[in-house]
């Protein structure tokens, strides 16, 4: 039950994007096309539901037992950077599909700070190595929600008549702020502590 | 000659080139913070250390490291940057530790400090990568902090903590919720766009 309550609430409430500005950099470059943001949306899920237990892992495992914690950035980056590379390579070895459809966007996410953000509010929320899955893709699934709608919302913008000072990043962030609103419509049920 | 192109070095992330403004970059791991402006000093002071600083260790480097794995040598330099902000804080200021959380460590992936020392120190000398990593923090800072400043002014009628606003006035609770962060994010960027548009249709 606890578990649920994690994963719901990272989705809706505590969406990392809309309510920690985290992983902001793609989601304004990468949110003009329904098609990529599709695909970049499911590998950071991907991403995330696995890097989040396993840095849990070498953060329980080796660094608090070796009085190592103040590594843990350098750690975490490194196991991130090592996932992502490794899956790449099996991807592109084992399914060509899933490499043409993945592949490209995996790279992009080593440097996404939604990733490592998820990694380090499992530690200083001291979540337990099955809530750290769930928090990890409730986190990515929440991301991919968000840039998935920012993309439909963008397609149908193209037509709009902009202010020339606003077009690209500026409106971008104006509809981001009307989705973090709507978002808050979510906050009286569930939270994220 | 050689001051002057110093001068220019340091001038332009703060005008024309700034970085949040015109490449929009490594705005994820401070907005979160702008709702207080005292939260956003130390946030800004920290991402100014770590770009100054590793921009100037990786210009020293630039020869030695392979470039195949140059990404990586590059975020380890970051990251042990990072760090010693991490640890200074939780030494000297506890209470801004834990207020910041997470943030601290983000600071690795904003992707300011990795743009400049991919565009920058990497084809640099140490002196005048030092003063590109310093004034790019720099022109962040100020924007940050204007961010900043709107935010807690109008969501919790004070400044630094101190009440400016006298009784009358009501707190506008969305300026310091997410939504507000996006909001005056964006009145920024659009007022700034308008008036460099302006400029350059004149001249």
């Amino acid at each position: 039950m606890h578990n649920f309550a994690i994963f719901f609430a990272s989705i809706f409430t505590g969406n990392i994007l809309l309510t920690n500005y985290l992983g902001m950099c793609s989601f304004l470059s990468v949110s003009k096309e329904l098609k990529t943001s599709l695909g970049l949306g499911a590998a950071v899920v991907f991403v995330m539901a696995t890097t989040t237990p396993l840095n849990w892992m070498v953060y329980e495992w080796l660094l608090i037992p070796f009085g190592l914690e103040y590594l843990r950035f350098i750690v975490f980056i490194i196991v991130i950077a090592a996932f992502v590379q490794l899956t790449e390579m099996a991807l592109e070895r084992y399914s060509e599909g899933l490499y043409q459809a993945l592949g490209i966007f995996l790279p992009l996410i080593t440097v996404n700070c939604a990733i490592l953000g998820a990694s380090l509010f499992m530690v200083i929320r001291e979540y337990s190595l099955s809530t750290s899955f769930f928090f990890g893709l409730g986190s990515g699934i929440g991301w991919a929600l968000a840039i998935v709608a920012m993309a439909g919302i963008r397609q149908k913008l193209k037509t709009a008549k902009i202010p020339p000072g606003l077009e690209g990043p500026g409106i971008t962030l104006v509809i981001a702020g009307f989705m973090a609103m709507a978002f808050m419509g979510f906050s009286g049920m569930i939270a994220l502590s | 000659m050689a001051k002057s192109k110093l001068k220019k070095t340091f001038l332009e992330p703060l005008g024309k080139n700034n970085p949040v403004f015109v490449q929009i970059l490594g705005i994820c791991s401070t907005l979160a913070v702008t709702n207080k402006v005292q939260n956003t000093v130390v946030m800004t002071l920290g991402v100014t250390f770590t770009t100054a600083l590793s921009a100037w260790t990786i210009s020293l480097l630039r020869n030695y490291i392979p470039s195949r794995i140059r990404m990586m040598v590059e975020t380890m330099i970051i990251a042990a940057f990072v760090i010693i902000v991490d640890i200074v804080l939780k030494a000297y200021y506890p209470e801004m530790w834990k207020q910041l959380g997470p943030y601290v460590g983000l600071i690795i992936t904003n992707c300011i400090i990795m743009g400049r020392v991919e565009a920058f120190a990497l084809n640099n000398k140490p002196l005048p990568s030092l003063v590109d990593g310093f004034s790019s923090g720099l022109g962040y800072t100020y924007v940050l902090l204007s961010i900043a400043v709107v935010r807690e002014l109008l969501g919790s009628g004070s400044l630094w903590g101190v009440r400016i606003l006298g009784s009358w006035w009501t707190n506008w609770s969305i300026m310091i919720m997410p939504p507000g962060g996006f909001f005056v994010l964006a009145i920024i960027i659009w007022i700034i766009r308008e008036s460099i548009m302006k400029e350059a249709s004149h001249a």
